[in-house]
């Protein structure tokens, strides 16, 4: 089986996003950088379909010199090889520009099912999977938290709200990954030395005959709106205390 | 050129999402300012008697198809018929709910019209003829403002923060050929497991109360249902709470899991990690009931409590059901 895994390196969520002053982006000093996590629950799923039916994963990520690490971190888990799109043209590039390029690097190679995160934790967005599923012409089941491979077909569980669905699909089919799909494993000591001899492939936009027209742009990036000051509720006793949120909920909030 | 706000409304067996009426709403403000019409896609199967009722939130028009192969919902069959109306009618704003169906349609959507989106919006403008979309971005921790410079400008709208208003117009109710044939579609439902607790889902909740570390384990929730029950409430909790195993990953709050914005949010417990405040911070209310005074959700909170929750919770339940009565 054929099995790609799409990943992104994206700051770490602990990280406390500081805006640059004149609202053109986040600063970047200081952050940890990590694989977004929706994304490393794919690549663990790519591996134990690889262990169950046999087959090569190939690793796909679009980014700077630094998402390199990352690709390397997907290849000590035990992904074969890589395929780094980095092009200092797609910085900032919308979902659309970024779905192109990956479908562009993906489609001249076997893909039998395609792994994304079901989002990025920076820009959250959440839409590349289904994008790339449209151009490369295949279905797409989203958000899983179980998946079920056999030749032919996937069986994903999607959770929606107030409901769990079953979903079956044709393969080739992209699936976004959800918590909850699996546990990933840590790269062994073994793993990390070997992922360094493993090819990766580096491509930029020209080279994948991708045109970049970004339709989607941030046109400025702003603090979270302030809160204003919140009341500590005093009292002697935990019911007093109680009483009187309850009465400020009901009477100043009118939430209750 | 491209002209009106168009929407897809969101049903589930004939009964409308609240979603459906928040971008309604939405659609007739925006249209408002352009001067231009607000028309809605409706899809589903036996709909036809509830299409109309979209014009008590400001629809114009509302675009039906009724098929047994739009329900359940599946990406393939909804995508290609609103995808073929939309390139027909050419809309300049194309909105959806940032719910879990409208995120795997709208994307979908983009791939099919090559056009942007913004997703998960809080906030719509219309700015000099363009549609300007505020989003929180990195779960909450910065925002962004994000243009479309191509047809339809595309944005999905997080569930509960726009208002759903109503103003009254006769909606047209007009039915097209989605053009489907069902041999070609791709994926099924093959089975929908519906939750029988009959409580909200998290994100579409007016109410949450979450507990975290500071429950100590998993049967001191009883509390928190006792207080959720009161209020009408659904219970959600932090990721150190899921991650001990004591509740259900469909009750993580947070940036690696559910993104709320109740108009009220009871933190109990939760001392307010990064990731934690990420996923609830659009809140219209926060309570927080910690005896930490230095716990981080305080910060954020519009009301605190600093005690133990034990003595707190079973107390605010008995106010509660008091002023309730």
């Amino acid at each position: 089986m054929n099995i790609i895994a799409c990943v992104k390196q994206v700051p770490d969520t602990e990280t406390l996003i500081k805006v640059k002053p004149d609202g053109s982006g986040i600063d970047e000093t200081g952050i940890k950088w990590v694989m977004n996590p929706y994304d490393e629950f794919g690549v663990e799923e790519s591996l134990k379909l690889k262990e169950k039916l046999g087959g090569e994963v190939t690793i796909v990520s679009l980014g700077p010199a630094r998402a390199l690490e990352t690709i390397r971190t997907a290849l000590a888990m035990g992904a074969d090889k890589g395929i780094h799109i980095n092009d200092p043209a797609l910085e900032g590039a919308d979902a659309y520009t970024v779905a192109a390029a990956l479908a562009a690097a993906i489609k001249n190679i076997p893909h039998d099912i395609i792994f994304c995160g079901q989002r990025a934790i920076d820009d959250d967005s959440g839409q590349v999977g289904a994008i790339l599923a449209e151009l490369l012409g295949i279905p797409q089941v989203t958000v899983v938290t179980k998946v079920e491979v056999d030749a032919n077909t996937v069986k994903a569980v999607r959770p929606i709200e107030g409901a769990q669905l079953l979903i079956e699909s044709s393969l080739p089919c992209v699936v976004t990954a959800q918590k909850g799909l699996n546990e990933p494993r840590y790269a062994s000591l073994p793993g990390i030395m070997k992922a360094k001899k493993k090819p990766v492939d580096v491509k930029d936009a020209a080279g994948l005959g991708v045109a970049i027209d970004t339709k989607a742009k941030v046109v400025k990036t702003l603090p979270p709106p302030a809160r204003p000051p919140g009341k500590i509720i005093c009292g002697e006793e935990p019911a007093e205390k109680a009483r009187e949120l309850a009465r400020l909920l009901r009477e100043e909030a009118k939430v209750i | 050129m491209a002209k009106g706000v168009w929407i897809v409304a969101e049903q589930r067996y004939g009964a409308y999402r609240k979603i459906s009426f928040e971008l309604a709403s939405t659609a007739r403000k925006l249209a408002n300012q352009l001067g231009e019409e607000a028309n809605a896609i409706l899809l589903g199967s036996g709909i036809e008697g509830i299409a109309a009722e979209l014009g008590k939130y400001g629809i114009d028009k509302v675009y039906t198809a009724d098929n047994a192969v739009f329900e359940p919902y599946t990406t393939d069959a909804h995508a290609a018929a609103v995808a073929k109306l939309v390139k027909e009618h050419d809309p300049s704003i194309l909105l959806l709910g940032a719910s879990t169906q409208g995120r795997d349609l709208s994307a979908r959507l983009v791939g099919k019209l090559a056009t942007g989106m913004a997703t998960d919006c809080v906030d719509l403008q219309i700015v000099e003829g363009k549609l300007l979309a505020k989003r929180p971005m990195y779960a909450g921790k910065c925002y962004g403002e994000v243009m479309v410079s191509s047809f339809p400008q595309m944005a999905s709208l997080r569930p509960n923060v726009f208002p759903a208003v109503e103003n009254s117009k006769a909606a047209e109710v007009i039915k097209f050929d989605p053009g489907l044939d069902a041999g070609q579609l791709k994926t099924k439902v093959l089975e929908v497991q519906k939750d029988t607790t009959g409580k909200v889902d998290l994100t579409e909740a007016n109410i949450i109360v979450s507990g975290g570390r500071g429950m100590k384990g998993p049967e001191n929730y009883v509390i928190i249902e006792e207080l959720a029950d009161v209020l009408g409430a659904t219970v959600g909790a932090s990721r150190a709470a899921v991650d001990a195993g004591w509740r259900p990953q469909k009750d993580q709050v947070g940036q690696t899991g559910k993104i709320v914005s109740p108009n009220l949010y009871i933190a109990c417990g939760i001392s307010g990690a990064i990731q934690h405040l990420a996923g609830m911070g659009t809140s219209k209310y926060i309570v927080a009931i910690n005896k930490d005074p230095d716990a981080p959700i305080f910060a954020r909170a519009d009301y605190g409590i600093v005690d133990d929750l034990f003595k707190v919770v079973p107390e605010l339940t008995k106010e509660v059901r008091k002023l309730l009565e």
